[in-house]
């Protein structure tokens, strides 16, 4: 009790945050799922896809970078919001080449995952079909530019879990993409299949050669359970 | 990498210390130098301040003024927003294309000329301008245009571009022997805040020092002054969480990024009041407790930054910068000047702040705001131009002189940026609270249509908005006007702000990335004859998420081209709408779909004839 918390609502349901905490991070402990993509437990939050788009009392905030406030009104599951993350979601579709199908990631993939959970069996927006550069120097690992969604995560994970910096962002607006730090390609940097920033991935851009399939699609993570389903709990009796 | 290139970038590495802070600035040196920051050049750079190469590589590719490609010695920028494009550009483009041979985006096969294009270089008022280099070429048609380029092929020497392209200089201080510019005032309205008379450098600050920092920040709050870049936050009120952020460091950045397209008052005010905006700075140096003031000043106009570091000199020799400043022991400030390169998210304060880290131009994340962690993650408060301008003259003159101006809300005057389709482009310094009527006729507007209102991330408005009050409580604005005349065609004019969004989104966040592109998809599909009643509704919807969703102020507005055109000239839009046949969609042509697998079999469709696409 001597810890200060901090209680505030998320559609009405009374939740309680630690100091520090963001309302994406308060609401997970409390059992409410706000969906996410750019957001990995343990890396700094970037706000950068807006799947996590919520209000706060009354304006639209990235959940995972709001700290939470005592007090504040957040409305996370309601119909203008799940529409919204809709369109965030068909947008990350149609802007890069996603051959689920065809997909090492199928079934792993938190893209695919989301869009199941979301209902969309087909986006609404037209499909960009950019031509995106593969990068298969490394050995062990390769880089398939098409699935990526700019979440920047491997960015982050390779800095603040691997103590590297293998890749970061260049060009800006629709030619932004992932870059490493090499001229030649990943095959040049110190990246290593043992490195996180490899499982930071969220979809199936960064994986590792030879290990394919090693979990047979049908029985992966999000074939069993829709996403966020691990951290959905109803609400405790009051 | 020869020895002698490879001396010069740790040379410039090393004049600032090696600091990785300070890339913008040596990316800068280094592409002046070689004209590009090439691949080599990047690992060393990286290698001497201790980076990752990816780093340097991001950096460069953010701003539109680095290049890691090699370019010709005479790069020739056209600005190509929608007033210099109202008003002749293209065919400055066509005659630049006809005559040296090439494409926008190309070099010369000689390595001699490079064209590009710009978005707004801040010259609306005397469009279409260009950018040679560094020098600023306005009021261009397409005879001087191969006029300029004729002689520079004549003369192959192109030390002296600024001789060879210009031979009256404008008005004022472009005349001055460290400007010499073509580029014309076109103050046509001085009012009493800004343009009033010229009063002797350090009268405010006096007036300040007599007064403790808390004092002065209650004068602005007094005279209720709002910032004038556009959200008109009330100043005092920032400089106060700013000061009250605690540390020993703070920092006052003058926001000189002036990138709204039709915005060229900060021009204007850097060109003929210099002194008057450092004042205001050294105020808020004492205000705020900072001793390093900076500003950020856009690319376009490095034209005028020997005029400011000029200034500064005379303000430091005057001791009205550096150690004890006007005698008041222990008040130490300084100015330096960072140069922008090219990047209109910049003007974001977040953004801005990035960029003067060293890094790509991306806003950060709020919270913490700048008033809390700011520059180097220090207390910071950004102010524009024009606000730091009415700091000084409210120390000047008082605060109830101040606010006897305007409206109550809205105290004192603003400088409106008029250009577009009226008599009289230019510069207009007026009391908040005039009306849109009123400054149509000002400035000769004989038959306006629409109105443009703060740039492309305000708002287009018709004709029942003319009576409508310029100030913060009705129509907002950061100051620019385009005026559009009879027969503009407004769903082109909001296509080509998109196209502006477009080419400046950082990219950060998905919604701006992605959404403006198909807003932009979409408006050009009605344009091309292809809409139907359903692609509005579509418009909307798309536009109210990337609103909603985006990440800052960028993508909060870029949608407001569409959704202020379709909320207030929506007969425009319908006016080009088609009614689908057979429930078949207009946009979807069986043959040019068919074109790549037609091209990569080498035969026609069997089912779909070459011609007309019968079936």
């Amino acid at each position: 009790m001597s810890d200060r918390r901090i209680a505030f609502t998320i559609d009405g349901r009374k939740i309680e945050a630690r100091a520090g905490q963001t309302v994406l991070e308060a609401a997970e402990e409390a059992g409410v799922y706000v969906p996410r993509l750019c957001w990995m437990k343990g890396l700094t939050p970037a706000g950068a896809c807006r799947v996590c788009t919520v209000r706060v009392n009354g304006r639209p905030q990235s959940a995972c970078t709001q700290p939470a406030a005592p007090g504040m009104i957040v409305e996370n599951d309601t119909e203008e919001l799940r529409e919204l993350r809709r369109d965030v979601i068909d947008m990350l579709f149609v802007e890069g080449n996603h051959f689920c199908m065809f997909c090492e990631k199928s079934g792993a993939c938190e893209l695919q995952a989301l869009a199941y959970r979301f209902g969309i069996a087909a986006p609404k927006y037209p499909f960009m079909f950019p031509r995106r550069e593969l990068d298969a120097s490394h050995p062990d690992i390769f880089i398939d530019r098409n699935r990526c969604i700019l979440c920047g995560r491997c960015v982050r994970a390779s800095q603040e879990l691997d103590g590297k910096h293998v890749f970061d962002f260049v060009g800006r607006g629709r030619d932004k993409r992932i870059a490493v730090d090499a001229e030649a390609g990943l095959g040049d940097t110190d990246c290593a299949a043992t490195d996180r920033a490899i499982d930071a991935c969220p979809t199936g851009s960064l994986l590792r050669k030879r290990v394919g399939f090693a979990v047979p699609v049908g029985r992966r993570e999000f074939d069993r359970q829709p996403i966020g389903s691990d951290i959905e709990r109803p609400a405790a009796a009051e | 990498m020869s020895p002698e290139s490879a001396a010069f970038v740790t040379g410039v590495c090393e004049a600032l210390d090696n600091d990785p802070t300070r890339l913008l600035d040596i990316l800068l040196e280094v592409e002046a130098q070689f004209g590009h920051v090439g691949g080599e050049v990047m690992d060393l750079i990286a290698e001497t301040l201790k980076v990752p190469r990816v780093q340097v590589e991001g950096v460069v590719s953010f701003y539109a003024f680095l290049h890691s490609e090699p370019r010709g010695k005479v790069v020739i920028r056209l600005c190509n927003d929608v007033i210099d494009r109202l008003r002749g550009a293209d065919r400055v483009a066509e005659a630049l294309e006809d005559e040296l041979g090439i494409h926008f985006g190309e070099t010369t096969p000689d390595g001699l000329f490079s064209l590009e294009h710009a978005s707004c270089i801040g010259m609306t008022d005397q469009s279409p301008a260009a950018l040679v280099n560094d020098v600023v070429v306005p009021s261009l048609g397409s005879s001087k245009a191969r006029r300029g380029i004729q002689v520079l092929k004549e003369k192959g020497d192109f030390d002296e571009l600024q001789k060879l392209l210009i031979r009256d200089h404008g008005d004022g201080n472009n005349a001055h022997p460290l400007v010499r510019s073509a580029v014309r005032n076109n103050l046509r309205q001085p009012g009493a805040v800004i343009f009033g008379p010229k009063t002797k450098p350090g009268a405010a600050l006096e007036r300040a020092l007599a007064m403790s920092p808390a004092e002065v920040i209650r004068e602005l709050k007094t005279a209720r002054l709002r910032g004038r870049g556009g959200a008109g936050f009330p100043t005092g009120m920032k400089w106060e969480f700013t000061r009250a952020a605690g540390g020993d460091e703070r920092y006052l950045i003058c926001n000189a990024d002036e990138g709204e397209p039709g915005t060229f008052k900060d021009r204007v005010i850097l060109t003929e009041r210099p002194d008057l905006v450092f004042e205001g700075m050294t105020v808020g140096g004492y205000a705020l407790g900072a001793r390093q003031g900076i500003l950020y000043l856009r690319g376009e106009y490095a034209y005028l930054r020997p005029l400011l570091e000029h200034v500064l000199e005379e303000r430091r020799a005057s001791g009205l910068l550096g150690h004890d400043i006007q005698g008041k022991p222990g008040f130490d400030f300084d100015i330096r000047i960072q140069m922008g390169a090219g990047a209109y998210i910049c003007g974001e304060e977040t953004a801005l702040i990035s960029s003067m880290e060293g890094k790509r131009g991306d806003p950060k994340t709020r919270p913490p705001f700048p008033a809390q962690e700011g520059y180097l993650g220090k207390p910071t408060s950004v102010n524009n131009v024009e606000t730091l301008c009415c700091v000084a003259r409210i120390l000047e003159m008082g605060s109830g002189w101040f606010s006897s101006m305007g409206t109550p809300a809205s105290t004192g005057t603003k400088l409106l940026s008029i250009s577009g389709d009226c008599s009289r482009h230019g510069i207009y310094e007026v009391p908040f609270g005039i009306t849109l009527r009123e400054v149509l006729e000002m400035c000769f507007a004989d038959e306006p249509f629409a109105v443009q209102i703060g740039g492309p991330s305000g708002q287009m408005v018709g004709m029942e908005a003319f009576d409508r009050k310029i100030c913060f409580d009705d129509l907002a604005t950061g100051g620019a006007l385009m005026i559009l005349g009879a027969g503009r065609n407004v769903v082109e004019i909001a296509a080509e702000q998109l196209r502006f969004f477009v080419h400046e989104s950082c990219g950060y966040c998905t919604p701006c990335r992605v959404g403006n592109v198909l807003l932009l998809e979409r408006l050009e599909q009605i344009l091309a004859g292809n809409g139907e009643a359903a692609d509005l509704d579509y418009l909307e919807q798309l536009a109210r998420s990337v609103k909603t969703t985006s990440r800052c102020g960028l993508g909060q507005s870029s949608p407001r081209p569409v959704l202020s055109t379709l909320e207030n000239f929506r007969e425009e839009y319908e006016k080009l709408l088609i009614e689908p046949v057979d429930g078949q969609l207009a946009s979807f042509d069986i043959n040019t779909a068919l074109g790549p697998a037609k091209a990569l079999t080498g035969r026609d469709s069997v089912h779909f004839e070459q011609q007309g696409g019968e079936r």
